[in-house]
């Protein structure tokens, strides 16, 4: 019987083999969007060279647009899609966790004056403290999850309530300036290399984690510990320490996102920096195939879900959507692919299809 | 439809995707008679009964019930207990949340108002006429699981159906409970309900069972009058091949012999855990097969969950060879080269979504560690071995392992254990719910085993089962280890008279 | 429910076995009510100040009117095993639309409350059918209905303005008095407790929502579909479209939750009602109602706002007022009701389990 059905399935099986791999969605929504954006408006894709008030070359398009403001958002993606695969839920706090990073960032920097002249601290002892900072809170939402048996949403909800306030907490609630051109570099340009940083940042967070799943069994275990905890118990793995780490590497791609978002303003606004980006982000996660019921994912496709909803922000601000209603299109586009997505719409479409051949073999 | 026949199901089709679940079943039940369904497991019994209790729509094929003219559709559950079909599933599908009272009166009674003092009045009548230990406004989740199954049986009784299905209902009841359900069906039998009775156990078959019907791969092999069928015969039927007596698979394989003066493998000494055992000893030798028997909540699971440092243990000393060691968590027991193939297989044993493969090397890979994947081309080689290795049968070894069938996932988690090569294997109901040929080729396999120099400890429920392959039995009861047989004491007669406490 | 602790302690005496007797749901909400009393009369016992007066705790009702209403919605979605954070959104999309129809369309209160009852609805059935028929998992859906909402709410109109509607503004400032209750100005004048109107509807829908949820056999269902799915399909209960009503009437909740809320802020704004979704879940859940669902009160909801708020009240009449307390108080509280939960909810497993 399984040879049968292995000749079967290699037949006719490579289409649905494409069609059934968990990056097809998000990347033929990325095309979708490619294309109707050079039927409508070529320039689009039009990349040009051209020197920023300091005299430096930068590129400029939209499609930088999309790849540099999506870093942070594809950044959080492999968090995100860690702790939804490992836990079997999100955290929705990670807006907050950003502003709360920024605000040490910041608070290193300045060290308690407002508006200093030079830097108190250099850059990376802040971005450390960030990072540390990050990842205490991500631990402290991963022990309430894996320990305490919190749902993730609901854990997270703490630090989604106060995140913020305990960023302007800590500054003190002023809002600090950083004049040095050095700390702009990382949300900006670099002198001389014309791709904005966060490319680059983004870039490099991929690489990391690409080479962490190949030489670590970090996919085997989050996956094993989603799909059934119990059971990975008895095989030697600890689900606690495993979900807690999962959030811890949520914590560090929190501060990196962080680092760039201060880093593109010099400066921090604690109730708007990073607003909503956590549900950016769990899309992201959506978008690209993953159950958010946890289990096995997909790292590609939810870094590809990031860019596609980049890429449709871009879109629609290009034509000329104001940035507030900018959700009301964004939710109308998600609906339509969780839909064409929906496991019970591809079954009816599946039997649909099966019904046709059976026509088309009958005649 | 004839005058005596209350459910006829014929030529029914039921297509999974790459599996041809039935192939035009025919299935006729008469009034007042129980009925088995037999077959092994992935024949198709527990999709049969689904199609007819409407949790599965069906491709082609009719269902006719007495008093209605022409074939009936069933869509839902709904629809069949509204056509007087009520079932007991082989897990408990109750609602923990609520309470005893309204998990056996949900979703069956008319009308918008919940009347509580009524329902909990015919509740309590009906359980105390069935003696179940439970009260009406009790949360269902606070009671044992065989009081949960006797809530559902009680449930299912309580409807005034036509036909009432049990598919394996007695997987979690002692015996005592296992009584009280046959002198329940005999009683509906007599009020001429139809019943189908799906069973692993073939002594319960025969001793309530009118007619069986017998199934394999999804298509019917016959019915036939009980007595017309002996067990062997009926066996044979279900594995679709002669077999000789299977009880004397033990003279098979030679024993392995480990020497006089050998130290044991395991020793344990005083070993207690939170799972509200008492503290005891224990021993296994090289080559030895060994088991704990007892009934059902005896202890016998919590005492190899203690070896393998599943529960926490809290007193108690192990040694491994004459060395002492400490076991606090499985990965302990793990690197001391034990393995531990859990009680029960879905919650403790598959992870469902993943591969066959992923799920064969996931124990050594923890064993190896997070830093030292197997490469793809060596976690296919190990997957190709030990399916060829246990005959398992799956499409690829890219199958998730969820969608194989109870046996071969019981073969692939033996094959994960059997992976990290341990010393000692500790088997805890590996045949529960599988079919006999898979049975057998597991008891053979662990005498096989043995006779290399591994030491294993079985639990079954099926006392022939222990008997054919252990040479020494610990005995349980209350939590408690009562003796230790060996010998000409491992027998029937000697075992059930320790189990039950000596003087009886 | 007093019954319930009879027919079921078992046989220990005292009060944690009548405790460990009771069914999840009630035990939480039992916790939950104990200690809003215990915080309110602490608070007017040792802070005294505001506390005395009865209207600080009537003011607490006016604020939260429209929160307890959504968070209604919020326990049933809950308790049937989902989750709706599309309330917020739909709040301010109501508010926004009532508003441009009273003073740009000249519309009458009644028109303004039919749309909001078709906004909610329309949401709720929409969500509905996609999480209950669809299947698509409810936070996606509710996700992207509350950023429609809110995007839409922009659209509609995007800069906020207050209402001058006559017939609204009398409306919005009608003040019920409480009998009895009331106290003596500086001028030695004494002044009743009053409520607005929007406290008499929350009541009125607490009062359903109880009933719903407690003496009707579609209430029940949805305490089983959020218990067990499966066994919910397998009992005969109509799972899908339990669901779908559970959105539908959320979706009703928000509408009418959304007209109170714009009954009491009295303006359309793009930013109203900003996390009133995380406000109604946090409420919920200090209520004792578990995201898992199966377990849940609507009473133990409106305590949990009342909760919420109180804490507030008290942390800034102690003296921590700057602006990022709130935050921190709330989520603190949150956390706390969170770890109790947690740790009576597994030593009751635990007995459970060993006996």
């Amino acid at each position: 019987m399984a040879n049968g059905e292995n000749v079967k399935k290699s037949s006719s099986g490579s289409w649905k083999n494409l069609i059934r791999n968990q990056c097809f969605i998000p990347i033929a929504a990325l095309l979708l969007l490619a294309v109707f954006n050079l039927i409508a408006d070529p320039s689009f894709f039009k990349i040009t060279l051209g020197y920023n008030s300091a005299g430096d070359p930068v590129l400029s398009g939209f499609i930088i647009n999309i790849i540099n403001n999506g870093s942070e958002l594809a950044i959080l993606a492999i968090g995100m899609t860690l702790v939804t695969a490992a836990s079997g839920g999100q955290d929705i706090s990670v807006g907050a966790a950003i502003a709360i990073a920024g605000s040490v960032i910041l608070r290193v920097l300045c060290g308690g004056n407002a508006r200093p002249e030079t830097l108190q601290a250099p850059i990376i002892v802040a971005f450390l403290v960030a990072c540390v900072v990050a990842m205490l809170f991500g631990a402290f939402n991963g022990v309430l999850v894996a320990y305490f048996k919190i749902q993730p949403m609901i854990a997270t909800l703490i630090l989604y309530t106060a995140g913020r306030s305990i960023a302007a907490w800590i500054n003190n609630n002023e809002l600090p300036v950083i004049s040095d051109p050095k700390f702009a570099y990382f949300g900006g340009f670099i002198p001389g290399i014309p791709i904005p940083t966060p490319c680059f940042i983004a870039i490099a967070c991929m690489i990391v984690i690409g080479i962490v799943l190949k030489v670590t069994n970090l996919r085997l275990y989050t996956q094993a510990v989603g799909i059934n905890q119990s059971s990975s118990k008895l095989n030697g793995l600890n689900p606690e320490l495993i979900k807690v780490m999962a959030f811890v590497i949520l914590g560090l791609c929190v501060a990196v996102a962080g680092l760039i978002k201060v880093s593109r303003v010099s400066s921090i606004n604690y109730s708007v920096i990073a607003k909503d980006i956590e549900m950016d982000a769990i899309l992201a996660v959506a978008l690209g195939g993953n159950a958010l019921s946890g289990g096995k994912f997909s790292m590609a496709a939810s870094i590809i879900g990031a860019f596609v909803i980049q890429f449709l922000t871009t879109t629609l601000y290009k034509f000329g959507v104001p940035a507030t209603a900018l959700p009301a299109y964004k939710a109308v586009v998600v609906i339509l692919l969780v839909i064409v997505s929906a496991p019970t719409v591809r079954e009816y479409f599946d039997t649909m299809m099966k019904k046709m051949k059976l026509k088309k073999e009958v005649a | 439809m004839e005058d005596n026949i209350v459910l006829k199901m014929r030529n029914i089709h039921k297509i999974f995707p790459g599996v041809r679940a039935l192939q035009g079943v025919d299935f006729t039940l008469r009034k007042g008679e129980i009925h088995a369904l037999m077959g092994e497991n992935g024949a198709g019994k527990s999709t049969l009964i689904k199609v007819l209790t409407g949790v599965y729509g069906k491709e082609d094929g009719e269902i006719f019930l007495d008093g209605t003219e022409g074939p009936v559709a069933i869509h839902s559950p709904q629809d069949a207990q509204n056509m007087g079909i009520s079932t007991v599933y082989q897990e408990i599908t109750l609602c923990p949340n609520l309470t005893v009272a309204e998990n056996m009166f949900i979703g069956r009674t008319k009308g918008t108002v919940q009347n509580w003092k009524k329902m909990n009045a015919d509740t309590d009548r009906i359980l105390q006429s069935l003696e179940v230990p439970a009260k009406a406004a009790q949360q269902l989740g606070t009671c044992s699981l065989a009081v949960q199954q006797m809530i559902a049986i009680a449930r299912a009784v309580d409807m005034e159906c036509k036909v009432l299905i049990l598919d394996e209902p007695t997987s979690s009841l002692d015996e005592q409970e296992v009584e009280k359900l046959f002198k329940l069906m005999r009683d509906l039998r007599a009020k001429g309900v139809g019943i189908i009775f799906v069973t692993h156990f073939l002594e319960q078959v025969y001793e309530v069972c009118d007619r069986i019907t017998v199934m394999r791969d999804g298509k019917l092999v016959g019915e036939y009058e009980i007595e017309n069928l002996p067990r062997v015969q009926l066996v044979s039927k279900m594995l679709g091949k002669e077999v000789d007596d299977l009880s004397d698979i033990k003279s098979e394989v030679k024993t392995f012999d480990a020497g006089k003066d050998a130290v044991p493998v395991l020793e344990a000494e005083g070993l207690v855990s939170n799972a509200g055992i008492k503290p005891f000893d224990f021993h296994i030798n090289k080559g030895e097969v060994n088991g704990f028997t007892g009934l059902l909540g005896s202890g016998r699971s919590e005492c190899v969950r203690a070896i393998f440092g599943a529960d926490r243990v809290t007193g108690g000393k192990v040694k491994m060879k004459g060395k002492d060691v400490k076991i606090a968590k499985p990965l302990d027991a793990m690197k001391n080269g034990i393995a531990y193939l859990p009680e029960d297989r879905k919650v403790d044993g598959i992870v469902g979504d993943l591969s066959v493969r992923d799920n064969i090397i996931l124990a050594q890979q923890v064993l190896k560690g997070f830093f030292k994947p197997f490469s793809k081309a060596e976690a296919n080689k190990v997957a190709d071995e030990y399916i060829k290795l246990l005959n398992i049968k799956t499409a690829s070894k890219d199958t998730p392992i969820k969608s194989l069938s109870g046996g071969n996932q019981q073969k692939v988690i033996l094959a994960r254990w059997l992976f990290t090569h341990p010393e000692y294997l500790i088997l805890d109901e590996p045949t529960r719910g599988i079919d006999v040929g898979t049975k057998v080729d597991i008891q053979k396999l662990v005498l096989k085993l043995a006779s290399e120099g591994m030491s294993v400890t079985f639990i079954s429920s099926e006392l022939d089962e222990m008997l054919r392959t252990c040479s020494r039995l610990i005995v349980m009861r209350d939590r408690k280890a009562v003796g230790e047989l060996t010998g000409d004491d491992l027998n029937q007669g000697t075992v059930m008279n320790t189990i039950a406490g000596g003087d009886k | 429910m007093a019954k319930t602790d009879k027919n079921t302690a078992p046989a220990g005496k005292g009060l944690s076995a009548k405790l460990m007797g009771m069914t999840d749901t009630n035990l939480l909400l039992t916790i939950t009510v104990i200690v809003f009393f215990l915080m309110y009369i602490c608070a007017v016992a040792f802070l005294r100040g505001g506390f005395l007066k009865p209207q600080t705790f009537f003011l607490i009702l006016n604020s939260n009117a429209a929160l307890i209403i959504l968070a209604c919605g919020m326990s049933l979605v809950m308790i049937t095993g989902g989750i709706d954070i599309s309330v917020g959104g739909v709040t301010a999309l109501v508010s926004m639309c009532c508003a441009v129809y009273l003073d740009y369309k000249g519309g009458n209160v009644f028109g303004a409350i039919l749309i909001a009852l078709a906004i909610g609805l329309a949401f709720g059935a929409i969500q509905g059918l996609m999480v209950a028929y669809l299947d698509i998992q409810p936070f996606i859906v509710t996700l992207a209905g509350m950023f429609f909402a809110k995007g839409m709410t922009t659209v509609v109109n995007s800069s906020p303005f207050n209402v001058a509607n006559e017939a609204f503004v009398a409306l919005k400032t009608t003040r019920i008095n409480v009998p009895g209750l009331g106290s003596v100005n500086k001028k030695g004048i004494f002044v009743p407790a009053y409520v607005e109107i929007g406290v008499l509807v929350a009541i009125l829908i607490v009062i359903v929502m109880f009933v719903l949820l407690r003496w009707t056999k579609l209430g029940r269902n949805f305490y089983a579909v959020g218990g067990n799915k499966q066994s919910a399909l397998m009992l005969g209960i109509n799972v899908k479209r339990t669901k779908f009503l559970s959105h539908l009437i959320c979706g009703l909740l928000a509408g009418i939750g959304g007209f109170v809320y714009f009954l009491h802020v009295g303006s359309g704004s793009p930013s109203n009602a900003a996390g009133a979704e995380m406000d109604a879940i946090a409420s919920s859940i200090i209520g004792g109602t578990m995201l898992t669902g199966g377990v849940g009160n609507v009473v133990g909801t409106f305590f949990g706002v009342l909760s919420l708020s109180t804490i507030q009240n008290i942390v800034s009449s102690i003296g921590f007022d700057e602006a990022w307390w709130t935050g921190i108080t709330k989520a603190a509280m949150l956390c706390l009701f969170l770890l109790v939960q947690s740790v009576v909810m597994s030593v009751r497993k635990k007995r459970n389990s060993a006996g």
